[in-house]
């Protein structure tokens, strides 16, 4: 299976194509067609993707599954997959057939839907497996473009102004990663990845329009690539498209968003900014872990005044990838696994937050809280999985939320105590927005006359939600079944950085005498 | 002698065929014929494209130096033929609904393609001036090809006068070029201006030399024209000057800043990186406010040339290459772009307002995925080709130490990407009234798949742009080296 990985990525756009050609009319039959096709592409793409994981090498560090063919302008088609791109992957093709059965309801151009889900799902996993820059920047920025029709087309009321803010948004930061990409290429004379990452970029200090900057090229590529990252996780203060995005995009394209978009964030992090630019890394270290201890903070706050359950969840999103941020530029073992467990099971967890308000949306078409109360009395199925998933976002114990957050609490206690202290206030400020949205939509009396009449969870629903409970509580109880995957590469990757760091600091002694 | 011909027959063979067709056309049936002639006109044009660019091979030079055909020229050639070709029976149908069909059309086509051939392997002022007033004069009386549409002769009047004065000032420049090296071939100017040793009479002349070459460009700040041109002329005309006389334009740009002053490349590269930031910002930030798809497109043009002037301002073999490549892309992106704006139309009218792109995407799918298709690639999104072309002269920006540019476009493509989303959105996204209906000629489908089909796969593996990248390389190491 030489080019399993290209197999896996190219399954959902082969669909997206058979869908396109093949499928017409727009009438009830076509639809589930349409709706049956794309569930039958993610699923194989699921099925499939299980070969990667089981073949998969713990104990290797280096990339496997490589692919490697010529492409234009010097530049290479290569896919691979590590042990931190690995988990991605798998979560991607995971949660795409859950995904796929959220959206069993949407009745408007069924077919264009399906296909640009698929089409996403193709970028994701390019993404992901890339091993060009180019490559890389190709999947990365392409995402936008079904990204930008889902919400643009199927999305809520105000969604013209939230999809041009989402895709101006990312793309004007990817842009400057991408300029800093063209210097990498023309300082490195390649665009290989593998390669790229035992490159030592220059990282004398020089002085730029009179300002001095500490770390020199490093830190300058690591401000463009952290340009296009921290609007994609997002961090503070360059977060709020989105709220907007996410309230307007429908429930499916709110789970991809939030579970699946917003990691390639942190992924390019760890891919990138951490093991290519150390020295840069290093200089703005302190910066980011006081921006991702704003985040945690300023977004909890902001979450608990929200009206929208949706942006609630979405600003719960932001504080929560705030630990992420936290976790990676620690840059010791502890912060990076947290970092990247926490990203793992916040996608199952805010996936399943999304999809929890999406079964209510669908039946009283409104996200107000205001317009909830009591629901426990009669939807019991749904109170129980909206509790524990509610649970898993405070950070319980006994579900995966907790792990990632203690993690990287801990690591970053390691590192600089005071942002530890801020970061930790932020957890008590997340149980008291989730609790309370919590006891605002399902606990109390039934009193709203609108509310009397509504059903409990289908079958289907039900069906869409039991993979992500067993995959919440069972990281929560046995994180290994993560921390084992990804512990080389991690392992690894913080040895390079060190080492990297430590040449650095030799060489600028020499300097210096 | 009879090699020196033997170097400029194509030239020679399309100048004849130009004239043996208006000959034909006036003893005949007049306009009864334009339809054919456009057709031939075309062939000839694929023909020519199909014999310089299969057999052309080294560098020839002709009559003492005044006409080079070297691999450069002959990559400009084939582009500017197979644009024209493209443009020439893009037109046809949408002028003869219109009644616009004359049998000068084609002729007058066929001259100013035979001007921009002699500009783009020009190897001396005077041949260089040759060419570019042949193919200016035969635009004008093209731009005003609508006798009986005041804005289609006030665009023709706008862009003669304009384009007088920056002939006055590309004159004035070459007449200084001239004084100060004693010689206008290429190949003498640029041994008095060896290691950036250029006088201050010399260096007067090449401003001005550039101010005019900008001007036919469209570069900010000489590109006021284009909007109003842009709008004026009727859309085939448009398509066209949006094509063929951009790249020639660039090619012969190319050529004078390298053959005749590449020992000064640091004067020179900071004009031309001035230009470029300029056309860059003013083509993104202008564009925001139109309504006018036609104008759009000027402005967006505009700003093309600014991403592609990035290339030039590098100075480098890389740079041109890069360039040539843009060119060829931005080309086969607007071929489509403009295939899709003749179609847009209600009641037979022709509409070049965007908001009547309002739910096209609702009746016509395929169309509408097409032009999603371009205009994402316009604004360089990945993984259209836009984004490769824009990726290449990054590249040689880069590599040239031009980072702040390379910075500043990329702050101006993601101001620009704004106003191509916004064709997407009223496609997709807008309200359901004043819906416009769209033609159905088979000629400007094939024209407008063909271009996004091109656009939005040649990047993958195996196919590579066709090779052109390889090409280009070729093309660019013969004109710097």
């Amino acid at each position: 299976m030489d080019s399993l990985l290209s197999i896996v990525t190219f399954i959902p756009a082969l669909g997206a194509l058979v869908l396109a050609v093949f499928l017409r009319g727009d009438d009830e039959a076509a639809n589930r067609n349409a709706k049956a096709a794309a569930m039958f592409a993610t699923s194989a793409t699921f099925l499939v993707s299980l070969f990667i994981l089981f073949g998969f090498d713990v104990n290797e560090t280096g990339f496997q599954f490589v692919e490697q063919a010529d492409w234009l302008m010097g530049l290479q088609y290569k896919m691979g997959v590590d042990g931190i791109s690995l988990l991605f992957v798998m979560l991607t093709t995971f949660m795409m057939p859950l995904v796929i059965a959220a959206s069993w309801n949407v009745e408007t151009r069924v077919k264009e839907y399906m296909i640009a889900f698929l089409l996403l799902e193709t970028l994701m996993l390019g993404v992901f497996m890339a091993l060009d820059l180019v490559l890389f920047y190709l999947f990365f920025e392409a995402g936008l473009i079904p990204m930008f029709l889902i919400i643009g087309i199927w999305g809520g009321a105000n969604r013209i102004y939230a999809s041009f803010k989402f895709f101006l948004y990312t793309f004007l930061g990817s842009v400057l990663m991408l300029v800093a990409m063209v210097g990498m290429y023309v300082d490195a004379g390649t665009t290989d990845i593998e390669t790229l990452l035992t490159h030592s970029f220059a990282f004398e200090s020089f002085s730029l329009l009179g300002v001095q900057v500490v770390g020199g090229m490093q830190t300058l590529l690591f401000l463009a690539f952290f340009a296009s990252f921290a609007v994609k996780m997002p961090m503070w203060p360059v977060h709020t498209w989105l709220p907007d995005a996410h309230v307007q995009a429908p429930t499916a394209g709110s789970v991809v968003l939030a579970a699946i978009l917003l990691k390639m964030g942190g992924y390019g992090f760890l891919r990138f900014s951490l093991p290519m630019f150390p020295v840069g890394s290093d200089v703005l270290a302190p910066l980011v872990l006081w921006m991702s201890a704003i985040a945690i903070v300023y977004t909890s706050i902001v979450a608990l005044v929200q009206e929208d359950m949706k942006k609630l969840i979405a600003y719960s999103s932001v504080a929560h990838m705030g630990f992420v941020t936290m976790g990676i530029f620690t840059a010791n073992q502890q912060g990076i696994d947290g970092a990247i467990f926490q990203m793992i099971s916040h996608g199952f967890i805010s996936g399943a937050l999304f999809l929890c308000v999406g079964v209510i949306y669908d039946r009283m078409h409104t996200r107000d809280i205001d317009a909830y109360g009591g629901l426990v009395t009669r939807m019991p199925a749904y109170a129980l999985i909206f509790m524990l998933f509610t649970m898993a976002n405070v950070g319980l114990p006994g579900t995966s939320g907790f792990v990632g957050e203690f993690l990287t609490l801990m690591a970053v206690f390691q590192v600089n105590t005071w942002v530890a202290a801020v970061a930790t206030t932020g957890v008590i400020f997340s149980a008291a927005y989730a609790l309370w949205l919590y006891r605002r939509v399902v606990m109390g009396d039934l009193i709203k006359e609108s509310l009397k009449s509504i059903t409990d969870m289908s079958t289907r629903e039900r069906v869409i939600f039991a993979p992500l409970v067993v995959m919440t509580l069972l990281l929560g109880v046995y994180p290994a079944l993560i921390l084992d995957i990804i512990g080389p590469s991690v392992a690894a990757l913080v040895a390079n950085y060190d080492t990297a760091l430590a040449a650095a600091d030799a060489a600028s002694q020499v300097v210096s005498n | 002698m009879s090699a020196d011909l033997g170097t400029i027959l194509p030239e020679i063979l399309l100048s004849l065929f130009a004239i043996l067709g208006l000959l034909g056309a006036v003893y005949t049936g007049k306009d009864a014929l334009a339809s054919a002639l456009v057709w031939v006109t075309s062939a000839v044009f694929l023909g020519l494209a199909a014999w310089i660019g299969l057999s052309g091979e080294g560098t020839h030079i002709a009559f003492n130096g005044m006409f080079v055909d070297d691999g450069f020229a002959r990559f400009a050639k084939v582009v500017i033929l197979l644009s024209a070709a493209a443009v020439l029976v893009m037109s046809e149908g949408y002028m003869k609904s219109r009644d616009l069909l004359r049998f000068e059309y084609p002729v007058l086509v066929a001259l100013s393609v035979v001007g921009m051939m002699m500009m783009v392997s020009a190897g001396d002022l005077m041949a260089l001036y040759m060419g570019l007033e042949l193919q200016s004069l035969a635009l004008y009386v093209v731009a005003s090809l609508r006798r009986d549409s005041a804005r289609s002769t006030e665009a023709g009047l706008k862009y003669f006068v304009l384009g007088a004065l920056s002939s006055g000032l590309l004159l004035y420049g070459a007449s200084l070029v001239y004084g100060y090296a004693g010689t206008t071939l290429f190949s003498g100017i640029i041994q008095t201006a060896q290691h950036g040793d250029v006088s201050l009479g010399l260096l007067f002349g090449l401003i001005f030399l550039i101010a005019g070459l900008a001007f036919k460009v469209s570069a900010v700040p000489f590109h006021m024209w284009t909007p109003d041109v842009y709008e004026g002329a009727p859309t085939p005309v448009t398509a066209f000057f949006a094509t063929a006389p951009k790249v020639a334009a660039m090619a012969l740009f190319a050529r004078v800043m390298h053959d005749a002053f590449g020992g000064a490349i640091k004067d020179w590269s900071q004009v031309v990186a001035l230009l470029s930031v300029l056309s860059m910002l003013l083509g993104a930030f202008a564009a925001i406010g139109q309504t006018n798809i036609k104008r759009l497109m000027a402005y967006s043009s505009i700003a093309h040339m600014g991403y592609a002037l990035i290339g030039l301002a590098a100075g480098t073999a890389l740079g041109i290459q890069s360039m040539l490549v843009y060119m060829a892309i931005y080309v086969t992106m607007n071929i489509g772009t403009f295939a899709f704006i003749l179609m847009m139309e209600r009641d037979g009218q022709p509409v070049t307002d965007i908001s009547a792109l309002n739910q096209f995407a609702k009746r016509e799918p395929g169309k509408a995925l097409a032009m999603l298709v371009l205009m994402f690639s316009l604004a360089g999104v990945p993984p259209m080709l836009g984004f490769f072309a824009k990726f290449g002269v990054w590249q040689a920006g880069v590599d040239a130490g031009l980072v702040w540019l390379v910075v500043v476009s990329a702050f101006a493509s993601a101001i620009g990407a704004y106003y191509y989303l916004r064709i997407v959105f009223f496609m997709y996204f807008g309200s359901e009234d004043g819906a416009i209906e769209v033609n159905g000629s088979k000629t400007l489908w094939v024209f407008l798949m063909g271009a996004a089909a091109i656009i939005g796969i040649a990047w993958v593996p195996g196919i590579n742009m066709f090779g052109i990248g390889a090409i280009a390389e070729l093309a660019a190491t013969s004109l710097v080296n």
